[in-house]
């Protein structure tokens, strides 16, 4: 924001000493000490903090596994054995490292969501939000791997069906397959090198974040009410008034992943994973896990030719495409409001979006055959009418509701703005919305 | 060579200098790329192992479907009934999504022996054998079903199960990997 309100200044010798070689402690001071916060956030923009968590819990887990783990396809199923039965605390880390990829998914599609309700990717934050579309496609990307790693049947025929996939790109489809595979099929070299992938991109995902929260502390973060900062009593410091929030959110949020590692560490899963991979049975059902079935229903859903595309190649560029259509969000989306909470008909159709796509989740793990079939391509269908239609148009026949002046009058309700009033935390919440 | 007067701005040292090194620089980063994308390609060793081989029909009794790998690549050899031949045949080649004549899936003189990739053409499961509407394989993942000279007849496939290069050594022998000489 405009007006950063201190500039640090350190107290001990050694303190000004440092500084004025290594500026660091004024930028944390700045970052997320000082920095301004809308006073209106309410708990969906504690989901940042969250997955920042999760990223340095998968890559503290996943450190540790590697310490154990065997990337080899004879050895890697029972060296996932050997850290569930022998290694002390292994089945910890385990699961706290397979239930964490999950919850880390539960945290990204609530916080694009989150982006999504309240026009997060409207100018000025387009840059910001599109860094946000590649750490979820490196995300996605890490998880694949990550999942073929204890080389059980899912991991096996996951990797198979997917690398199957991408042969269907023209021209240089099959010279990807064969660099993946590293052989004739997914096999040991296949391991190999997803696994290397597998550490790797983590700490590139570390790197995006970086920009991520770079880009954030530009313009400021959004808030509820879409309205920006205007004056300093819109704002509070960031420290304490985020961080206890954050912390607060974070630990809820632990409670209930620990509830899943300790009690139900398997729900997520499949038991086909903990038999071995064999390439000559299928398992009955390949189904991907849950964060990929929306896309892996679109993928299937595609059974017919479009002109000289084949059903194939089809639902890989569908696939690809219900991904890429989130970066052009900002420019899809021509209203200039930003939050829903005055946008009385993009809200209903955000909640036809979210259905559509739990819905799309539900087929994914579905047989695609008879009727899930048909289903599955009108709500394909809508996924993509939504973003290259309904919202463009939205934006010129809506009517917004009147915004509020500034955040603090939504907070405070119109009448006079005391100054002195307390932070406004038992005030009437908008009552717009 | 400070001439600053002249319109004519003349090359100077430090140009033809970053010119060179760019160009330099741009063919060595090219060339570097090469064998870090050549070392992912199946090595050596891989490529050995994916030698031909040789396979004895001798055991596999009529009707029977045994299953061998080529390259980690499943591959299915079924010794037909002559009902299953004969089911091949008659099938209106026209009819057919992936339109192959069941003589041209097979060597000739060996109607008996068919011999085909056993992955699924749609999204590389292992179809079940003698199961589905053609009694040929029924891939239990999203439904395709294939006949007894392994062509597709129903759901997503969009080909038939393809047949691997090989070859008759002798009449109970063949080689896969390889097709025939002369
Ligand atoms: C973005 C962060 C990450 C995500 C989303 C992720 C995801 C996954 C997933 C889904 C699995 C399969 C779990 C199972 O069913 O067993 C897995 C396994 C594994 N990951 Fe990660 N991972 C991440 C980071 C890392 C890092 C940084 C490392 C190494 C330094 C690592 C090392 C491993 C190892 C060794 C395994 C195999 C052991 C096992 O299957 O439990 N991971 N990962
Ligand atoms: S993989 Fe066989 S029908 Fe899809």
């Amino acid at each position: 924001m405009s007006q950063h309100p201190t500039t640090y200044v350190p107290k001990s010798a050694f303190g000004k000493w440092f500084e004025s070689r290594l500026p660091i402690a004024g930028l944390v001071h700045s970052s997320f000490i000082a920095f301004p916060v809308p006073r209106n956030l309410n708990y969906f923009w504690t989901f940042g903090a969250i997955l920042a968590f999760m990223l340095v819990s998968q890559i503290a887990t996943g450190v540790f596994l590697a310490m154990f783990y065997t990337p080899n396809a004879s050895l890697a199923f029972q060296s996932v054995e050997h850290i569930m039965r022998d290694v002390h605390y292994g089945w910890l880390l385990r699961y706290l490292h397979a239930n964490g990829a999950s919850m880390f998914f539960v945290a990204v599609y609530i916080h694009i969501f989150r982006g999504l309700y309240y026009g997060s990717y409207k100018a000025p934050r387009e840059v910001l939000w599109i860094l946000g579309v590649i750490i979820y496609g490196l995300m996605m990307a890490t998880a694949f791997m990550g999942y073929v790693l204890p080389w059980g049947q899912m991991s096996f025929w996951g990797a198979t069906v997917i690398t199957n996939i991408l042969a269907a790109i023209p021209v240089v489809g099959d010279t990807i397959q064969s660099l993946l595979w590293g052989g004739y099929s997914v096999g040991n070299p296949t391991l190999n090198r997803f696994f290397s992938i597998h550490y790797l991109l983590p700490f590139m995902i570390v790197g995006v974040v970086a920009l991520h929260i770079w880009a954030l502390h530009v313009p400021g973060q959004n808030n509820p009410t879409g309205v920006p900062i205007k004056s300093g009593k819109d704002a509070v410091p960031f420290t304490p008034y985020a961080t206890i929030k954050d912390v607060f959110a974070t630990v809820v949020f632990l409670i209930f992943f620990a509830y899943f590692v300790f009690y139900i560490p398997n729900f997520m899963g499949h038991a086909d994973n903990y038999v071995p991979a064999n390439p000559s049975v299928t398992p009955a059902h390949i189904v991907p896990e849950w964060y990929f079935l929306p896309f892996y229903a679109i993928l299937r859903g595609i059974t017919f030719d479009i002109l000289f595309i084949n059903s194939k190649l089809g639902g890989v560029i569908a696939m690809f495409a219900a991904i890429a259509v989130l970066a052009f969000v900002p420019w899809l989306d021509t209203s200039r409001v930003r939050s829903t909470a005055y946008r009385p008909l993009y809200k209903q159709f955000f909640w036809i979006l979210v259905a559509d796509t739990i819905l799309l989740g539900w087929l994914g793990a579905k047989p695609a055959e008879g009727w899930y079939v048909i289903v599955t391509q009108v709500a394909t269908a809508y996924y993509f009418i939504h973003f290259l239609i309904i919202l463009p148009v939205l934006g010129f026949v809506e009517r917004p509701l009147p915004l509020p002046n500034s955040i603090l009058e939504s907070v405070l309700g119109t009448k006079k703005s005391g100054a002195g009033m307390p932070a406004g935390a038992n005030a009437e919440p908008q009552s717009k919305g | 060579m400070a001439e600053t007067t002249t319109t004519v701005v003349e090359p100077t040292r430090r140009d033809f200098l970053f010119i060179a090194t760019g160009a330099v620089g741009a063919v060595g980063a090219a060339t570097l790329v090469w064998p870090f994308v050549q070392s992912l390609t199946p090595d050596a060793a891989t490529v050995a192992a994916g030698a031909p081989v040789d396979v004895d029909l001798t055991p596999i009794a009529e009707g029977q479907i045994v299953k061998v790998f080529w390259r980690g690549k499943l591959i299915f050899i079924r010794n037909r009934t002559p009902a299953e031949i004969k089911a091949a045949e008659d099938v209106n080649v026209a009819t057919l999504r992936d339109p192959q004549a069941d003589s041209a899936r097979v060597k000739e003189g060996h109607a008996k022996w068919l011999v085909v990739y056993g992955n699924c053409t749609h999204l590389g499961c292992v179809p079940l054998g003698h199961q589905g509407e053609y009694e040929g394989w029924f891939c239990p993942c999203h439904g395709s079903v294939f006949d007894t000279s392994g062509r597709v007849r129903g759901g997503p496939a969009p080909t038939n199960l393809p047949v691997p290069p090989y070859a008759f050594t002798s009449d109970t022998k063949i080689v896969i990997g390889q097709e025939a000489t002369a």
